[in-house]
């Protein structure tokens, strides 16, 4: 790739657990949170990093920040290897743990950027700048006199956002920064994510357990399991790598027996009046649409989108492992 | 008022908690047996000087000391039991909640405490008290009724030691200070507990007061019981008196503050 | 170490308005403090009330002995303490957030959570070490005099090797926070008392293993001319600083190791 941002080659972290296997007994076990990843980020790039829990990806972006050392293979970070300098590189990114805020609790919002204002050395015309644009942008105007303990979780998370972005970071981490938001934060949070994106270039990489944050945000997904990477590749790709199928939703007149569809579209459940039809994802709706229609009584039908989740599972239950916990 | 099945279950609950705890019960172990050690000393220096004190030999000095660590964490002297949570619960206007459950707060609290105390009397208390009758001279008696006494003294002390930390955690309903009323509980219980003296060497009227204040049946009646210093019936007067009459304040004090919940934030 | 000060220097800056936004609660937690520390005192009094001297030493030195103590204690505790509730920040994963900041780490676990109150114990070891200054009977030289002031900073020096070290420990066992204070707050107890109250081998291990000796036992002896009980050198007073010096070096370097192990097992 051209312009490499993040490189990672054969980056492994093995971990030892001890378990209590018996009163006194404790059994050493080694897990490979991360093994043999490799991968490279383009500046500019936002890319989603999704996995079940344990699957290593928490150990990716602790590796990544700097916060914890690979037990082997190569990593850098804008060319710096993060685990080696830790302040050179923390000047150059911006981190957002979604369940851990890092402003501070019982003081106004404004107060916590003025201490990254300081401890990032930001000058003071950029500081003012940024200031102004996030608070624009994140809609934080009203918030800033404001204690935090006392914004909502959504306002929170805007408020961490902004104090990420302060000191202008080159990529920007995000650790489920919409969990537990509302729709309404969720969506700002997107926009802003967005526009960031596409005025200052920043490469963002996003972990999440939502999946309309990969959908509205990222045109490359990577999924991780057991510590591997298992895919790579935009979005719409990942569906047909876990053959994923839609769902048709039927409501008919009355009970009836199983429809009769052309395959490979199939009933997989029946309830009342109602059947659920799955059909690939990559087929058109139309066409099985108009075929149940022309022979069946309906009185309302939907269709529903593939859920990312369920395909990641079956990715996994294809490659026939089960997931492990991960030590964090 | 709901079955009353759900209190052991509580305390074992209370009690399971604890015990999942190991690191931090050896620390405590640690920390409890060098404390005694300094205090041994000072103490031996103390009733060098002054033998007889408070009516203590050195031996009984020694065993006091070592008793007081053995239940210091079991009666929380310096606070660290359910209180924390309690009033965490208050200032976070969690504790709505637990208005609505069908059990007595009071007695839920209390069965989730009694569980912690008897983790802590077996994983803290008893190592610490064990090294130091092996290591220094000790007054313990050899009957098996005394021991009996001892653990029935215990069991009162544990009850006044729930009652006055319950009363400090009500405050909160009005304080919203927790970090002044743990303090509070500190000085109070680490002072007129007996913790840095017994209460029988106190000199003169201050020794009177402390040792007819509630915190003196926690650690001087129970050592007083297990050395044979105190007649028994008088002994457990005093302490279920102070157990009654907190307890019933307690119930006082929770009726009021379930009047007045205020939810914080939202 | 600049960057580490000036890190300091804010993050405590931060919390110390933190506590201002309560200021009522404030006021009451250093009271709260000054009481709890001076029960310490406190009992020293009860005891000498019943007896005249404890140890072969009388109040007036005993209080000095405490008051050396209590106030370098003080000082590493108002530094150091909050290194002390590492453990539980590595347990609840929010130490993690310090590691992405441009500033060295321990600067940002000391000024963690920075609480003024505890200015209460410095304070009022001051204040007892200062009675008796006074009240005890001292050939007072320019060495002597000048021995306190480098006493009570070579004694807080230990003392915040001690909290380091402790924290460091607690990179390995996050539960074990009690054993920190076992030596700390333990230590500052022990140093409370004279040395001639002690076991011979506890005088020894806390002289010459856990050298807490140097806080105030040894300096202590020179200064009211008495003879240290494993009869150390008279000039022995004056080797504080370089203990001081040893302690911080060992306290940095565990201090390292413990977070190396941390960065590369990530508990």
């Amino acid at each position: 790739m051209a312009d490499a941002f993040i490189e990672l080659d054969g980056v492994e972290k093995v971990f030892e657990v001890r378990r209590k296997t018996g009163f006194l007994k404790r059994e050493r076990r080694q897990v490979r949170a991360v093994d043999a990843l490799s991968f490279t980020v383009a500046r500019g790039e936002m890319v989603g990093y999704i996995g079940p829990n344990g699957a290593g990806k928490s150990t990716t972006i602790k590796m990544l920040t700097g916060i914890l050392t690979p037990s082997a293979g190569r990593l850098r970070v804008a060319g710096i290897d993060p685990s080696r300098e830790r302040t050179r590189l923390a000047h150059r990114m911006g981190v957002v743990f979604g369940q851990r805020t890092t402003l501070w609790w019982d003081l106004p919002l404004i107060d916590s950027y003025r201490l990254m204002h300081r401890m990032y050395r930001i000058p003071d015309a950029r500081y003012r700048e940024n200031l102004q644009r996030l608070v624009e942008l994140l809609d934080l105007g009203e918030l800033l006199d404001v204690p935090v303990r006392q914004l909502s979780l959504g306002q929170r998370m805007r408020g961490d956002i902004a104090a990420a972005l302060l000191h202008d970071p080159e990529v920007l981490y995000l650790d489920e920064p919409t969990i537990g938001l509302d729709v309404i934060s969720k969506t700002k949070v997107r926009d802003f994510l967005r526009q960031l994106n596409a005025d200052r270039a920043t490469t963002v990489l996003l972990t999440t357990h939502d999946l309309q944050d990969i959908e509205q945000l990222c045109s490359r997904v990577m999924v991780i399991d057991h510590g591997r990477l298992v895919y790579d590749g935009a979005l719409a790709g990942l569906h047909e790598a876990g053959e994923s199928e839609r769902t048709l939703v039927v409501d008919l007149e009355r009970e009836l027996p199983p429809i009769e569809a052309p395959a490979p579209a199939r009933v997989v459940r029946v309830e009342g009046p109602r059947q659920w039809l799955a059909f690939p994802a990559s087929e058109s709706a139309a066409g099985l649409v108009a075929q149940v229609a022309a022979r069946y009584p309906l009185v309302d039908l939907s269709v529903r989108e593939p859920d990312i989740e369920a395909v990641i599972a079956r990715m996994y239950t294809e490659r026939g492992g089960t997931p492990v916990s991960e030590p964090s | 008022m709901g079955s009353w099945r759900v209190y052991p279950a509580v305390a074992a609950g209370g009690f399971r908690r604890y015990a999942t705890y190991r690191v931090a019960t050896a620390a405590g172990v640690f920390t409890n047996t060098v404390f005694g050690l300094i205090l041994v000393y000072t103490y031996l220096a103390l009733w060098e000087a002054r033998p007889g004190l408070g009516g203590y030999d050195q031996a009984q000095a020694v065993t006091y000391v070592w008793l007081g660590q053995a239940l210091f964490a079991m009666l929380a002297v310096q606070g660290g039991g359910f209180e924390v949570e309690l009033m965490e619960r208050i200032r976070t206007g969690e504790i709505a909640v637990d208005l609505y459950r069908p059990v007595d707060m009071q007695l839920w609290w209390l069965a989730n405490d009694m569980g912690r105390a008897v983790f802590q009397l077996l994983g803290r208390g008893v190592v610490p008290f064990v090294l130091g009758a092996l290591l220094f001279p000790s007054a313990l008696p050899a009957e098996a009724a005394v021991w009996a006494a001892f653990l029935l003294a215990l069991l009162l002390a544990m009850l006044v030691s729930f009652a006055i930390r319950y009363l400090f955690a009500l405050s909160a309903f009005w304080l919203l200070d927790g970090q002044g009323v743990a303090q509070a509980l500190m000085v109070t219980g680490l002072f007129c507990s007996g913790m840095t003296l017994p209460l029988n060497a106190f000199p003169g009227s201050l020794g009177e007061v402390v040792q007819a204040l509630p915190w003196a049946a926690q650690l001087q009646v129970p050592a007083d019981v297990l050395m044979g210093e105190t007649a028994l019936l008088e002994a457990y007067v005093f302490q279920a008196a102070w157990a009654v009459a907190l307890l019933a304040a307690g119930r006082l004090l929770q009726s009021a503050a379930t009047r007045r919940v205020v939810v914080q934030g939202g | 170490m600049v960057e580490g000060l000036r890190a300091y220097r804010m993050i405590a800056g931060m919390w110390i308005r933190s506590t201002m936004a309560y200021r009522a609660s404030f006021v009451l937690t250093v009271c709260g403090n000054l009481m709890l520390t001076g029960l310490d005192f406190v009992a020293i009094l009860l005891m000498f009330s019943q007896v005249d001297a404890l140890g072969g030493w009388t109040l007036p030195e005993v209080a000095l002995l405490y008051g050396l103590s209590a106030t370098s204690f003080g000082i590493a505790q108002l530094a150091f303490g909050s290194v002390g509730s590492l453990g539980g920040r590595v347990r609840d994963g929010s130490f993690d957030t310090l590691l992405v900041r441009p500033a060295p780490v321990l600067a940002q676990v000391a000024a963690d959570r920075f609480a003024l109150r505890r200015l209460g114990r410095g304070i009022q070891g001051a204040a007892v070490l200062g009675w008796a200054l006074v009240a005890t009977d001292v050939d007072w030289t320019v060495v002597k005099v000048l021995l306190v002031p480098v006493t009570l900073v070579c004694g807080a020096v230990i003392f915040g090797s001690l909290f380091v070290a402790g924290g460091a420990f607690q990179f390995l066992a996050q539960d074990a926070a009690e054993v920190q204070n076992a030596f700390t707050y333990g230590g500052t107890t022990l140093l409370q008392y004279p040395p001639t109250v002690f076991g011979r081998d506890l005088v020894r291990g806390v002289t010459f293993v856990l050298p807490l000796a140097f806080v105030n036992w040894v300096p202590a002896a020179h200064l009211l001319a008495r003879p240290y009980p494993l009869g150390l050198p008279d000039g022995a007073a004056f080797a504080a600083p370089l203990v001081a010096v040893v302690c911080a070096a060992l306290a940095g370097a565990a201090w390292r190791a413990g977070l190396r192990s941390y960065r590369s097992t990530g508990s």
